[in-house]
């Protein structure tokens, strides 16, 4: 009989090398999944990685997929954090992108020092009211937040569409429903020839970071996360503590959206998160729901998408083959977790006494 | 009158591969595992349908195809959270973008490996699921219409819906079943093996998930493959447990709602309401988030849902 028993927690170098065990084998599986349709997988791997990184144009594309990324990571991270299944980020990110938007499309003609700032605090606001709202039926109903949250997904991709189609469709654009392009004057400027959204992404990943550890908010969300009924005892006002997270987790899902349309697709369309609200729950939990960490995960799923595309053109297989080889990473990373904290142990001749002490 | 009939008709054709995702998924949750991979393993057993539907022009066996990689998706499931003790939430959404993505993978390698660009299934399977026709019964005004006139996959899930409803409610193996849902300890303690069962329910849970994605694929596009073929149909069917109370044969009614909302904006006449084809295609999403907050602001408490769902088991700690 094989059973499973706990065993010391592994040191953390025992527990990055474990991961790093897992990502190996990933990428193992991966490969053997490649070789099972006739390619080579190291060859396909190279080409990945050239693809991200062969010019410089390339490796500025593979920042500008990450921006959004690591950002809506950053966002899960805080509801995570509190145990709060927040899997709405493509909501948020959409309604940020909507709010952002109206300014975008029909103020284009403030000043930059007054547009640009107010497209954000919009995006902000947008992500946030979309968050506070499962937040709050949530506290005061309990009503399931994981399918909540998922359904608003869906409500604002529609609202989306339902936008292209009427109220601000264009009309330049001869039947076909679509959002017109945004005005010169209400798109993000580039740094380094990347719109500033990596900037803010890595302003908010400090921020975010230092938030949860330093601050008295980021130990409360740590401990409703851990227990309600301890934060309860505590004297925390866990009710509020959640709905404050989660306007700020869908606030910074909603500066992705704001980042995303007004900054890289320069325009509003249904897919303007494209999975993203999604990959970034898979960013933040292989990073352990560390800022820092997910800032590395992001750029390496950055690379994979980018890189990607590249395998598209040059061996015919589709872009699709990120999230194949992401999901197939976190599959793993996930089973590894398990031999953090526990073995199996085989246990020869049951003793008297029912096993082993 | 007579449109009112073919919506009704559209509506039954269109909860199908709802009420698959929905009692494979209730299946699953009554050994107490929440799997929000129903639309990864759809989109799975969509691809693995389509495609040996597509090499083999068989029916049953695109059908059984479709049911195996529902299964083996499911395994991965399995694996992670039953032995591995993986957080359920993260391995069931990691399943769902995996198949996503694996469905669009080879569909669109599929696509690179056929001379005239398009995936689409040949004649003889068409033949073989298309509405059926028994001649006397299905001529029978309206009744005929109504009960007579579907493809074989709707008379299959609803005899899966109602034998899994009967499974449950009638036999000890299911009362046992559940039991390890509402307590894993107490289950165990009584002798029943939790392991076994917890895997068996997840797999087949997944390969009738897996059915319902080859509906998705074989039917609604006329046999055409394209991309996201599952459409965000896995997710309703997460929700359309709570809806139906973890009871399969409430699912089958449930599944109807829904598919009459799905259908309604061809049929809905514009002199009555005319409202953009957006708002109809959002409503089964703004319906069933409806319907979780009123079901959460109920007190009654709900004692079909199983006391440890979303929690795993480890046995050591009894």
């Amino acid at each position: 009989m094989i059973r499973i028993v706990k065993t010391k927690e592994k040191s953390a170098r025992q527990q990055l090398l474990l991961r790093l065990g897992a990502f190996v084998l990933a990428l193992c599986a991966g490969g053997l999944f490649l070789l099972l349709l006739g390619n080579n997988p190291f060859a396909v791997y190279a080409t990945i990685l050239s693809g991200a990184f062969r010019s410089k144009m390339a490796v500025q594309a593979t920042v500008k997929i990450m921006i959004p990324l690591i950002i809506a990571a950053l966002g899960v991270t805080l509801s995570f954090k509190m145990k709060f299944w927040n899997i709405g980020g493509e909501g948020q990110l959409i309604m940020g992108g909507v709010f952002a938007s109206y300014f975008a499309l029909f103020h284009a003609d403030l000043p930059a020092f007054l547009l640009f700032p107010l497209m954000f605090l919009a995006g902000l606001i947008g992500g946030g009211i979309w968050a506070l709202i499962p937040a709050f039926f949530k506290v005061r109903f309990g009503t399931n937040e994981t399918l909540f949250t998922l359904m608003l997904n869906y409500i604002a991709l529609y609202i989306v569409a339902w936008l292209q189609e009427g109220p601000w469709r264009d009309p330049a654009a001869n039947g076909f429903p679509k959002i017109a392009s945004f005005e010169k004057s209400a798109v993000l400027p580039k740094v380094f020839g990347v719109q500033v959204g990596w900037i803010i992404a890595l302003v908010l990943v400090v921020l975010v970071f230092i938030y949860l550890r330093y601050t008295k908010q980021g130990y409360e969300i740590s401990v409703v996360g851990e227990s309600r009924p301890t934060a309860t005892y505590a004297g925390m006002n866990v009710q509020r503590i959640i709905l404050r997270t989660m306007f700020l987790s869908g606030a910074i899902a909603g500066i992705a959206g704001m980042v995303q349309a007004t900054g890289s697709d320069r325009t509003l369309t249904v897919g303007i998160a494209g999975g993203v609200g999604f990959t970034a729950i898979i960013v933040a939990w292989l990073a352990r729901l560390n800022p820092m960490s997910s800032l590395v995960i992001a750029f390496l799923f950055a690379v994979l998408e980018k890189g990607s595309s590249v395998i598209q053109s040059e061996f015919g297989l589709s872009t699709d083959c990120a999230d194949v080889l992401q999901g197939i990473i976190l599959f793993f990373v996930l089973g590894c977790e398990f031999f953090v904290r526990y073995k199996f142990v085989r246990d020869h001749k049951q003793t008297a006494e029912g096993g082993t002490k | 009158m007579d449109l009112f009939i073919k919506f009704l008709v559209a509506a039954v054709a269109a909860s199908i591969p709802l009420l698959f995702g929905t009692v494979g998924e209730i299946l699953c949750e009554k050994v107490g595992h929440l799997n929000l991979g129903v639309e990864g393993m759809m989109s799975i057993g969509a691809c693995a349908g389509f495609m040996v539907g597509m090499q083999t022009d068989s029916f049953v066996l695109a059908l059984l195809a479709a049911f195996a990689a529902g299964v083996v998706a499911a395994l991965i499931y399995a694996v992670l959270t039953v032995t591995f003790l993986a957080d359920q939430n993260v391995s069931g959404l990691t399943l769902t973008i995996f198949g996503i993505g694996l469905a669009n993978f080879v569909g669109i390698y599929m696509l690179g490996h056929t001379e005239n660009g398009t995936l689409k299934l040949p004649e003889g399977i068409t033949a073989q699921m298309r509405e059926i026709h028994i001649a006397g019964l299905s001529d029978i005004p309206v009744a005929g219409d109504l009960l007579f006139s579907y493809s074989p996959f709707v008379y299959l899930g609803i005899v899966l819906a109602v034998c899994a409803g009967l499974f449950f409610k009638k036999t000890k193996l299911g009362l046992n079943v559940q039991a390890i849902g509402h307590n894993p300890a107490a289950a165990d303690a009584a002798g029943i093996n939790v392991t076994r069962w917890k895997y068996l329910m997840i797999l087949i849970g997944g390969g009738i998930c897996g059915i319902g994605g080859a509906y998705c694929a074989m039917i609604i596009n006329s046999g055409v493959w394209i991309s996201n073929n599952v459409g965000g149909l896995g997710w309703i069917a997460v929700a359309l447990v709570i809806f139906a109370k973890w009871n399969p044969w409430i699912a089958i009614g449930g599944s109807f709602v829904f598919g009459a909302l799905r259908v309604l904006k061809y049929y809905m006449p514009p002199s009555i309401i005319k409202l953009p084809t957006a708002f109809y295609d959002m409503l089964p999403f703004l319906i069933t988030a409806i319907i979780l907050i009123l079901s959460s602001i109920s007190k009654k408490r709900d004692l079909n849902i199983p006391g440890s769902l979303g929690v795993n088991y480890f046995r050591e700690e009894r």
